[in-house]
């Protein structure tokens, strides 16, 4: 069996590879499929105001995403980004099963539910 | 300015930010949120959207390798965990209910902080105290010192108070969307006993789960912009990369003194834009 701290340092990098992929080429695809993304100053403005957020969800990424939109692609790496710890959060939790240490799978099993938590509550 | 203009100049900043960030042993995000708010005018709340993405991918970076050479102590991380996530998300949900001049008041008072932090002594001291809580949770553990050369063990203690000062770090670390490794490693090298490689390492692990909580926050709400999030996650972890390379052959001491002015002037100008927002 892989060691530990091998499986978890993996599981860090793949993500972060994947996401870094994902983002590159989100913006590739932002720049060259849609032109007005290229020279539309009214994107910028946007960004200076504040309460002009708009909230997102992983449907709609999804849904951005299988229309090769841009900038939902970014969001699609952003959140694989956002993932890794979570996933890593989990990797622990299986590590800890096999050790049969449920003190730990106890209090990882937390850390998870606190994670699924905080996409509960932005949406107020 | 053009689209194309603004991500490419946010790039380079943020490229900046992750070198300096690396070599100061700071993370990107208290370098790249005055950047972004003062010079390209950017809303704060999407700097620190922005900020706490680039944040996790730094972290994870660095946290791979130090888990790696077994310096980060995965248990002391995961109980710790439980307090920054938990402090994470009401500070992101804090961040949501305030008004943006107190995040730049407040993101004043950090950077001052963390400038003031980056000369504290880093010495190691034992800590031979009765620690049930550590006992319990199986908390002390060794690490291979390379300069030394043998395998070097530790006892942990203050578990409770540790506790304590994560779910304030994390609180922090959600409310301006910094890492806040300037108040997780004090907190487990002088607090809990640590010795301060471990911290470091343990830090680089834990940032990560904590700002992927508050970054899971500011996703739903919309803060996150993919339109900045996009060049600041890629520029600051590609300069990280890049400062990490170079780190040992930069003197830093004449580092931290520009960056003790710089901090000086950039916080002021928070703190006015703070007072006048």
């Amino acid at each position: 069996m892989t060691e530990p701290e091998v499986l978890i340092s993996r599981t860090l990098r793949i993500g972060v590879i994947l996401s870094v992929a994902i983002l590159v080429l989100g913006t590739l695809v932002s720049y060259f499929g849609d032109s007005a993304y290229l020279l539309s100053a009214a994107e910028l403005d946007r960004l200076h105001q504040p309460g002009a957020a708009m909230p997102q969800t992983i449907g709609q990424v999804l849904a951005g995403v299988s229309h090769l939109h841009g900038p939902s692609i970014i969001s699609l790496g952003l959140l694989v980004l956002i993932a890794t710890p979570v996933a890593r959060v989990v990797m622990s939790i299986l590590i800890f099963l096999k050790a049969r240490d449920r003190l730990y799978v106890a209090i990882t099993s937390c850390v998870f539910l606190l994670l699924l938590f905080s996409f509960l509550i932005g949406g107020r | 300015m053009t689209p194309l203009a603004f991500t490419v100049v946010a790039f380079c900043i943020s490229l900046g930010a992750g070198f300096l960030g690396s070599l100061l042993g700071l993370g990107g995000g208290i370098i790249v949120i005055p950047a972004l708010t003062l010079w390209l005018h950017v809303d704060i709340r999407y700097a620190i959207g922005a900020s706490i993405v680039s944040v996790i991918a730094t972290s994870s970076g660095a946290a791979a390798t130090y888990v790696r050479q077994r310096l980060a102590n995965l248990r002391v991380a995961m109980v710790l965990e439980l307090a920054t996530t938990a402090g994470a998300i009401s500070g992101a949900y804090m961040a949501g209910q305030l008004a943006g001049r107190w995040l730049y008041l407040i993101f004043a008072f950090i950077m001052v902080y963390s400038a003031a932090m980056m000369f504290r002594s880093t010495q190691d001291e034992p800590l031979a105290r009765h620690a049930p809580w550590a006992d319990h949770l199986k908390l002390h553990s060794s690490y291979h010192d390379d300069r030394l050369g043998h395998e070097v063990l530790y006892r942990v203690a203050g578990t409770r108070i540790g506790l304590v000062l994560m779910y304030l770090a994390g609180g922090i670390s959600g409310l301006l969307g910094i890492g806040s490794g300037v108040l997780k490693v004090p907190a487990m090298d002088l607090a809990m006993g640590l010795p301060i490689k471990v911290s470091t390492a343990t830090s680089n692990l834990m940032i990560g789960v904590t700002a992927a909580a508050s970054a899971g926050v500011y996703f739903v709400r919309g803060d996150i912009d993919p339109f900045v999030a996009a060049p600041v996650a890629l520029g600051v972890l590609l300069g990280a990369l890049a400062g990490s390379r170079v780190m040992g052959r930069i003197p830093t001491s004449m580092l931290r003194a520009v960056f003790v002015v710089v901090v000086l002037v950039v916080a002021s100008q928070m703190l006015w834009k703070g007072f006048h927002l």
